[in-house]
């Protein structure tokens, strides 16, 4: 018997139903009878409040790549549902799983521009997978259920439910459905086709200098082992995309870390260079490829992926494989032959061993900067036994290529809308995710204070997290981009910070700044030994860049390197 | 083909009917700033499954990525171009003509030769609705046009491919989306 619920009630036991235990929000006027069921109700479900809505869409966010579930976030009417977008589009283009509710005016004010009325389903259209606007009670439980499943079914990405007020009040006899009617929705559950896989694993046989691009794919559909199972079996190095950071380990002997714009000079010449290339769960966007026809120009490509509309999308490709990627390595993995390829393994070494001689680490300087905290952070956590959340500018770079991961879903960053503002508040979802982990925020001081807001929720919520600002008074990366294409002209790039420790301090955060190389490690393990969150503010070198470089639109082949000192040392870059 | 390598395409879409959809794919062709030539939308044989017929100017390239990215949408549920495909394609058009005792005959054999029908006649004027080919109604309209045409309306083209069925490396649909 189905009993006579509330559209809010409606909402928290079809989230129960899914097995949501948190949600991240804030309320307000049109979203209040929800927010209201929640509490008269009583439901175990565990509401976040956040201090600013992008922090909810971002929390959401964090929470779904750390732990693979739906993460879900809630606001109110027009400005709660703005602010939500940013972590919205950021979500969208990073295909992670991620529902938003939203409050919106009475059904009966709608279209008539009343207090805090936004469009927006209008407005949240193009940065969400799907969405609904509801405005009778009756759509209101299949909408939720269609909702979930398309969240995290196939390519995953951000689905937004827009409630009317009137429709939250209302009631009607309720069970949660069991079933989905979505003519229109295949998410490609079957396994790919099998001449694909087969022409896919003929091509990797045959090839002399192979290579796998292994990307978040891998990490969504579970593919972790068969992707490491089948670069074992065949000798193949493994590159991966930032967002594929994770899918295999970075200290595996086959790894050869990450190409593209910012990537290793050693993983761009293999890219350039290999005949056969296995993109597995990799979109392929500008970022990883330079321009798009200069891309792997020797190579023939395979392209696993589960969306079609990703094939030949930007790369021309030679063998697409259209699933799956656990249902497409598992399919291919018996096909691959044992193999060897000496000679490429051994271009690969030399080409690493020249990146080597220019590492800013074989270098010799006293100066405090980001790649030597990264590299002490990844010691101090155990080798890389951390959850690690960036922000987006230099350091992001510097934490990709100098903290080695070795877990799958242990690096949270926004790849593609390269969102500043991100690391905090998506640490916080990480950390609420997963309680035992260890969770760090690497942020630049300048993306720090877009969400700094939310140290209040880490207080709030009592989060252990640690936080690493790299505090080099500066926009960092854009002022890389002046200094290299604009002749170091800084226009509206130097920053004025305040004093990190005591502004987390008054939150009622532990901190500490750090200004010499030689306090770097203590202050980490000082940061990790104390009970609660610590905010470390390392004042860095403020003029080192990023190296090595590929310009917009250049090809891969065409970096801007580090000079190579002299007297050539062991390390890499 | 255009000189940039563009070309007409013709795409036909089917989806359910269901609010926003227009705008969904509307807004596809909008990130482009792609210009949709015409559009018409109308029920299929299928309860609850809209048709929409239109026409737009694009590489092949990207007009095949327009096509699956169209069919990601979660309402649309098959998607075709049927540019290179033996399909019939239509268009109807209302056109309100000055016509006089002295030119109404004149209009009347235009009309007759161009197989369309007057479905309303005033004092001064006609109303003329053709169906046919697009050229078909841009000839007929460019010869009216010598008398004043008052006001006209043309629904855009509609698309059937002949034969039985739908050539299956063409259409976008079981591959799944996603
Ligand atoms: C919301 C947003 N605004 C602007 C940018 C452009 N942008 C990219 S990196 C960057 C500088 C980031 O500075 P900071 O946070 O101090 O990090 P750093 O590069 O110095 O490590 C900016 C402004 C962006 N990515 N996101
Ligand atoms: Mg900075």
């Amino acid at each position: 018997m189905s009993e006579i619920k509330t559209g809010g009630q409606i909402i928290w036991e079809s989230l129960m139903n899914e097995g949501v235990e948190v949600v991240f929000g804030l309320p307000g006027g049109a979203i209040l009878p929800t927010y209201d069921d929640l509490a008269k109700y009583e439901y175990p479900i565990h509401h976040v409040l956040v201090t600013h809505e992008q922090g909810a869409s971002h929390m959401a966010d964090g929470y779904a790549r750390a732990t693979g579930r739906v993460g879900v976030c809630i606001a109110t009417s027009g400005p709660g549902a703005t602010n939500l977008i940013t972590g919205l589009a950021t979500a969208y283009m990073d295909s992670v799983p991620i529902m938003a509710f939203t409050g919106q005016v009475p059904t009966s004010l709608l279209g008539r521009d009343g207090f805090q009325e936004a469009d927006v389903q209008g407005i949240s259209l193009p940065v969400t997978k799907h969405n609904y606007l509801i405005t009778d009670i009756r759509d209101l439980p299949a909408a939720i259920k269609e909702a979930f499943y398309i969240a995290r079914t196939g390519r995953p990405g951000p689905v937004l439910i827009d409630v009317a007020k009137d429709v939250q009040q209302d009631s009607m006899p309720f069970t949660y459905p069991e079933t989905i009617n979505l003519p229109g929705y295949n998410p490609n559950l079957n396994a790919p086709d099998p001449a694909a896989v087969s022409r896919a694993a003929r091509l990797i046989n045959e090839a002399e200098r192979p290579l796998i691009i292994s990307g978040q794919g891998v990490s969504i559909a579970h593919a972790e082992a068969e992707l490491r199972q089948l670069a074992e079996k065949t000798n193949i190095p493994v590159a991966t995309s930032l967002l594929g950071i994770g899918t295999f380990p970075g200290n595996h002997a086959l790894s050869i870390s990450w190409g593209g714009m910012h990537g290793e000079a050693y993983t761009n010449f293999a890219i350039q260079e290999c005949d056969v290339m296995l993109a597995v769960g990799a979109r392929l966007d500008d970022r990883l490829t330079g321009a798009f026809e200069t891309f792997a120009p020797k190579a023939k490509i395979i392209h696993i992926d589960i969306d079609p509309a990703e094939m030949g999308k930007n790369i021309t490709i030679d063998t697409p494989v259209v699933g799956d990627a656990l249902l497409a390595l598992r399919a291919m993995l018996p096909q691959v032959e044992p193999n060897e390829h000496p000679a490429w393994l051994e271009q690969i070494a030399e080409w690493k061993s020249e990146t080597g001689h220019r590492d800013i680490l074989t270098q010799e300087t006293d100066e405090l900067v980001a790649p030597y905290i990264m590299r002490s952070l990844w010691h101090a956590t155990d080798e890389g036994d951390a959850t690690i959340v960036t922000d987006v500018g230099q350091h992001q770079m510097w934490e990709a290529q100098y903290y080695y991961h070795t877990k799958t879903r242990s690096l949270l960053t926004s790849g593609g809308l390269g969102t500043m503002g991100y690391g905090l508040p998506a640490a916080i979802g990480a950390q609420m995710g997963k309680p035992d982990e260890e969770v760090w925020v690497v942020a630049g001081d300048g993306g720090f204070q877009m969400t700094m807001v939310e140290l209040s929720t880490i207080m709030q919520e009592r989060l252990p997290i640690k936080i690493a600002i790299i505090n080099n008074g500066f926009l960092g990366m854009v002022r890389q981009w002046q200094d290299v294409f604009y002749n170091k002209r800084h226009a509206g790039t130097p920053l004025f910070n305040p004093d990190f420790v005591k502004l987390a301090e008054a939150y009622g955060i532990h901190g500490r700044a750090v200004t010499s190389q030689a306090e770097a490690y203590e202050a980490i393990k000082e940061a990790q030994a104390h009970d609660g969150p610590f905010l470390l503010d390392f004042q860095v070198e403020e003029f080192t860049n990023v190296y090595p470089m590929v310009a917009p639109g250049k090809s891969n082949a065409d970096m801007i390197r580090r000079p190579a000192p002299a007297m050539p040392q062991g390390g890499e870059e | 083909m255009n000189g940039n390598g563009t070309k007409r395409h013709t795409m036909i879409a089917w989806m359910e009917d269901k609010p926003g959809v227009l705008n969904r794919v509307a807004s596809l062709f909008r990130r482009r700033n792609f210009n949709i030539e015409s559009l018409a939308v109308g029920h299929s044989e299928t309860p609850g499954i809209s048709r929409m017929t239109f026409v737009v100017n694009g590489t092949d390239r990207v007009m095949r990525q327009v096509q699956t990215q169209l069919f990601k949408l979660i309402e649309v549920t098959r998607v075709e171009d049927v540019s290179g495909q033996d399909a019939i394609s239509r268009e109807l058009a209302l056109i309100r003509v000055k016509a006089d005792s002295e030119t109404r005959s004149e209009v009347m054999q235009i009309v007759d030769i161009f197989r369309a029908r007057i479905v309303h006649v005033d004092m001064d004027s006609v109303i003329i609705q053709v169906v046919g080919k697009e050229n078909q109604v841009d000839s007929l309209i460019q010869l009216l046009s010598n008398f004043g045409i008052l006001e006209m309306t043309r629904t855009g083209r509609v698309a059937m491919v002949r034969g039985a069925g739908v050539a299956v490396d063409t259409a976008v649909s079981a591959n799944g989306n996603q």
